[in-house]
């Protein structure tokens, strides 16, 4: 049979001109009951030693995380290094940084889809896990960082005891508003694209539970048919619905993509609406948002190279995916780049000597370190990418990745602090360090966000499987491989 | 008691279905539909399918978070509890913008996948074509023609001599076991 269609695709090839034949998203010519298996052998397999290995230090660093928070909680933020000026420490430079990652998420799932760029399919689903995890981890640092946590709930529109409302004027609760509708968007995008996909899983559990009879097996597989069962709302992969279907997810896609490139600049606003020199820019709104895009893009690689080693899902992630994410990576971080150069630029070129100043002591003043940190990470290291070998061996690029992940958490970090540790009053200048409590709440965040990919692992579909069949030749009624008459006499031989 | 409720032919590959799916449109049947893994490029054309609707769900829920955004602004600033602050005005449109989106898009949202649900008559849990083993395939790599016997147009011997013109690979009656 992958004989016969092997032929086939050779005949196809003869053709067409040898540029212009596209290289399949899917190798092989697997046929498309091999995506399902492999990808939902994952959940119905046993997870191997590894996962286990990893899921408890990822949960042992996430009860840290949450230790720490306690701790602040009950004593006070005094707990952490803040100070004054630097009154905004490693919670909104962490918040910053996990909000942006989940940005990549949203663009592979929506702005790819409006551009119909299909090898999305086969990352889409776990980017947008990626998206979802991240912003849990984000939405934490708004809610502690604001010192007497018991009145966080202030930032939403509920009047206080004196019946007075919050503030709308202020971009840090139109930061509430985009923060939570993109975590609700994410979620809701990424749950009606595993519609379909957790009907396949029920559909398998009927089959494989018709074997069992009693015993703890049959009520395991009892439960798991009705949960995802439950959440498949019954699918039945009837046409009638796929065309509804289809329509609500363009409209989705329409609906995350003014919805992605809001977010990072209302985020940027945070910064840009105030007056602190080094902020009080008008190009952070797409400098955010290009930086987010970055580190996300930075995250997608890193999450997804071990996994797809680790998962044997090389066929379906191919190393082309991994080029094409490094060809966006080329193109954000090259505008990041840029904008690192117009802020100086503007500095001078606007005359304003605070503005200089700040940038000036940005490069050499006491957070020299940091600065430079940043730029190697996020200007020099994706410029790699131009370069073919360094784009497709995924060793490299996971290397790589791994820069851009501290770089753009540098670039908060030096936004945030070399901007306010010497703000308008000489003489409260300082020097702003970390505690130890900032330091490990910060790295506990990834034990919850491993936490939550892990468990997605284990329990969800991780390669979106009805849309990556409908990539492949053979989902096409006008493809040979889907069951087309042969088009060409040679082929017709041939097959 | 069971009832018959679906005669249901099955196929390997998509061209196949399309096939099918335009000898069944020709010859008039109204309650039957297509069940594919994944949504088969060209087939609403050949069921005779119009465009769907889902976007007067998702206009709407944008034009409630908007106006409700604005509303909500407006009341909580500048009627019930009104502050000067940095003597900008009570309200504005521009301050009020970015909150008000942000709603656009969220109400737009639960508009798309609310209309999705409602226009499909999701969740339904209990379907007879849910209880048959080789149906179960539809969500692998099986194709799927299904006419309801409710169809004013079906005849037991009429419709089975109909799928069986279309080369399946097997013909099965669903019953609907209530």
């Amino acid at each position: 049979m992958s004989d016969a269609a092997g032929q086939t695709v050779q005949a196809v090839e003869t053709h067409t001109p040898k540029e212009l034949v596209r290289q399949p998203l899917v190798l092989n010519n697997r046929p498309l009951s091999w995506i399902t298996d492999q990808v939902v052998g994952i959940v119905e397999g046993k997870m191997p030693v590894w996962w286990n290995v990893a899921f408890v230090v990822s949960f042992l660093t996430m009860m840290m995380c949450f230790g720490y928070i306690g701790y602040l909680i009950t004593t006070g933020v005094g707990v952490w290094g803040l100070n004054h000026p630097v009154a905004w420490g490693w919670a909104i430079v962490n918040f910053v940084f996990w909000i942006g990652i989940g940005h990549a998420g949203t663009l592979i799932s929506a702005i790819l889809f409006l551009l119909r760029q299909k090898w999305r399919c086969s990352i889409n689903r776990t980017a947008e896990a990626m998206t979802i995890f991240a912003v849990i981890c984000a939405g934490i640092f708004p809610g502690i960082h604001v010192g007497r946590i018991w009145l966080a709930w202030w930032l939403f529109p509920i009047p206080n005891a004196h019946g007075i409302w919050p503030q709308f004027r202020s971009p840090l609760l139109w930061d509430v508003f985009a923060v939570s509708t993109y975590f609700t968007v994410s979620l809701l995008f990424w749950y009606m694209g595993l519609i379909p996909d957790l009907a396949t899983i029920r559909d398998r559990l009927r089959i494989a539970g018709k074997k069992l009879n009693s015993g703890l097996d049959w009520m395991i597989n009892r439960f798991k048919q009705f949960a995802y069962g439950f959440f498949a709302m019954g699918w039945t992969g009837s046409n009638r619905h796929w065309r509804n279907y289809e329509k609500a997810y363009l409209l989705l896609a329409g609906l995350s993509t003014p919805l992605v490139l809001s977010v990072h600049s209302i985020v940027s606003f945070d910064f840009a609406v105030s007056q602190v020199p080094g902020w009080h820019t008008t190009i952070f709104p797409p400098y955010f948002v290009a930086g987010a895009v970055f580190s996300g893009f930075g995250m997608v690689l890193t999450l997804m190279i071990p996994m797809r080693a680790l998962f044997k899902l090389e066929e379906i992630i191919t190393v082309r995916h991994l080029e094409l994410m490094c060809k966006v990576i080329i193109a954000t971080g090259s505008i990041v780049g840029y904008a690192y150069g117009m802020e100086f630029f503007i500095a001078w070129y606007g005359g304003n000597p605070y503005e200089l100043y700040a940038f000036k002591n940005r490069a050499f003043g006491p957070y020299w370190w940091a600065y430079w940190t940043m730029i190697s990470c996020n200007v020099i290291s994706p410029q790699l990418f131009w370069f073919q070998w360094c784009r497709t061996s995924p060793w490299f690029i996971f290397i790589v990745s791994i820069f851009i992940n501290i770089g753009m958490w540098f670039e908060r970090f030096v936004i945030v602090v070399t901007s306010l540790h010497r703000d308008y009053l000489p003489s409260s200048w300082g020097y702003y360090s970390p505690t130890r409590v900032d330091i490990l709440t910060f790295v506990g965040t990834f034990g919850l966000f491993l936490t939550l990919f892990l468990l997605f692992i284990r329990y969800l579909p991780v390669i979106a499987m009805s849309e990556a069949k409908g990539v492949t030749p053979q989902s096409d009624p006008h493809h040979e491989l889907g069951g087309a008459k042969p088009i060409h006499p040679e082929a017709e031989g041939a097959n | 008691m069971s009832q018959p409720y679906a005669i249901i032919a099955e196929y390997d590959t998509p061209a196949d279905i399309m096939a099918a799916a335009k000898k069944v449109h020709a010859a008039g049947y109204k309650k039957w539909d297509v069940h594919t893994p994944f949504p088969v490029h060209g087939m609403d054309d050949v069921m005779g399918l119009k465009n769907a609707q889902i976007g007067w769900f998702t206009f709407f829920g944008g034009i409630t978070g908007l106006t409700a955004g604005m509303l909500m602004i407006y009341f909580m600033n500048k009627v019930d509890y009104d502050i000067v602050v940095g003597g900008k005005p009570l309200f504005s449109g521009f301050y009020a913008f970015p909150v008000a989106y942000e709603m656009t898009i969220l109400l737009g949202a639960f508009g798309s996948l609310g209309g999705m649900f409602i226009l499909n008559r999701l969740p339904r849990h209990h379907h007879p074509l849910l209880a048959n083993d080789r149906f179960a395939a539809v969500t692998d790599d099986k194709f799927f023609v299904v006419i309801e016997c409710a169809d004013p147009a079906y005849d037991e011997a009429a419709t089975r001599a109909l799928l069986e013109g279309t080369d399946p690979q097997h013909i099965e009656m669903v019953e609907d076991a209530q």
